[in-house]
């Protein structure tokens, strides 16, 4: 790993303000980029560390709306917010393992938009909002493909809105390994409609699947999906599953996730 | 070089660090404390868990700044005063959880979290609590029998042999 210098500001703001020394970065709870820095992916010559600004972190319900900030760890998410919404709880107690749910947050998972990560799949199902220290992003404007959000220069999410369902399931086909989904799919169900996020698939990272959020808003039952397909063109294949095969798995596991809501 | 003091199995440590010191790194080569093992380095396999107030974390996947002040406890801290070991210790030696021993100190540390978290696992949540801790010798069984028997649920002793 590069040399570099890490500062801890306490605040918010004094963190905006190390943010913008040159070659500068966020860090959160470091799970993806401490092993990408070692691999020299990644060689910023500041980390300015989120973990010590108390006022990012929490869980709080209110109005419908669960409020996480973006520092707050998956084992936080998975324990507090059970009560106000299980479903995005389960995801967050599903991540990786324990030790890296004690680290890893919600923020980070956003801003790096792995196309295998669970949390841009809620975000975008929930149609939740991004909040950063400059202003509000919807999570339809927020994932820009690969690896690639709204998020400009020295701009940090501090905290995720998301709209509570009426119901919602995760779905996670895991790649045993990495415990990353090899598929999974986000249903959310809102009284103005029902919405599909798929990650693990596609190419260009977390995507809706409008087709089936059409059939589903209207008939909320995994027998809606029969005759959809996915083309399994623009999806990831490796040597865990071809194109063809994520596509085929995004449609089993939307409609258990349908039935497991 | 910064000067980071952490609280490591009840004492204070401090050691010189640059940013990119790991908190393994701190342990081993500035606490001196060897029992927390480097087995990936990529934070896949468990055998550098230890406790940071008071939970588990891989300690190759935390810069030592980030923690400074923090309570750490490493495997060095889990037996007596005395020397004798604990009761989870205990039950990897009579389970016959371990045979070469490298991933053994994460195993413990993880082990020793999951109990805290929940004292009675089933077999299951014992598995699932684990599975950020990779073993090549045992096949789990023995490891899975030593956290049962540590929770008090079953006598496992001589199980291992069978």
């Amino acid at each position: 790993m590069q040399s570099f210098d890490l500062v801890k500001p306490s605040t918010l703001a004094e963190a905006v303000s190390a943010l913008a020394a040159d070659g500068a970065q966020a860090l959160s709870g470091g799970q993806t980029l401490i092993p990408v820095m070692k691999q020299r992916l990644a060689a910023p010559s500041v980390l300015v560390s989120l973990g010590g600004i108390a006022e990012m972190r929490g869980v709080a319900a209110a109005q419908g709306v669960l409020r996480i900030g973006a520092a707050t760890p998956h084992a936080a998410v998975a324990r507090e917010a059970a009560a106000h919404y299980p479903a995005l709880a389960k995801l967050a107690g599903g991540i990786g393992d324990p030790a890296v749910r004690n680290r890893g947050t919600i923020g980070g998972s956003l801003a790096n938009n792995d196309p295998s990560a669970c949390y841009p799949s809620a975000a975008l199902a929930s149609g939740a909002t991004i909040v950063t220290n400059r202003r509000q992003i919807a999570a339809d404007d927020f994932f820009q493909g690969l690896f690639t959000t709204a998020l400009q220069e020295g701009e940090i999410i501090t905290e995720v809105q998301f709209p509570i369902p009426e119901r919602a399931a995760y779905v996670k086909f895991e790649q045993p390994a990495s415990r990353f989904a090899l598929t999974a799919v986000f249903v959310a169900k809102y009284a103005n409609g029902v919405r599909v996020a798929v990650t693990g698939a596609s190419n260009d990272g977390v995507l809706r699947w409008k087709a089936a959020e059409e059939r589903l808003s209207a008939n909320f039952s995994a027998s809606a999906l029969s005759d959809l397909n996915l083309s399994g063109a623009d999806m990831m294949a490796d040597l865990h599953g071809s194109g063809d095969y994520r596509a085929h798995l995004a449609k089993v596991l939307t409609g258990r996730a349908v039935a497991a809501s | 070089m910064t000067k980071v003091t952490m609280t490591v199995n009840g004492k204070a440590v401090s050691a010189e660090t640059e940013g990119r010191t790991l908190l393994v790194q701190f342990l081993r080569e500035g606490a001196g404390l060897t029992g927390t093992h480097v087995g990936c380095d990529t934070s896949q396999c468990g055998a550098c868990t230890v406790h940071v107030n008071g939970q588990a974390v891989k300690s190759c996947t935390i810069f030592a700044q980030d923690v400074a002040g923090a309570e750490v406890r490493t495997i060095e801290g889990m037996a007596h005063a005395d020397g004798s070991l604990n009761p989870l210790q205990q039950a990897f030696n009579d389970c016959h959880g371990l045979q070469c021993g490298f991933c053994t100190p994460g195993m413990v540390m993880a082990s020793a979290a999951l109990l805290a978290n929940n004292p009675r696992p089933t077999e299951a949540e014992i598995r699932h609590g684990l599975e950020g801790n990779i073993c090549r010798c045992t096949g789990y069984h023995n490891i899975v029998k030593a956290v049962l028997q540590a929770s008090g649920q079953t006598d496992t002793q001589g199980v291992a042999a069978e």
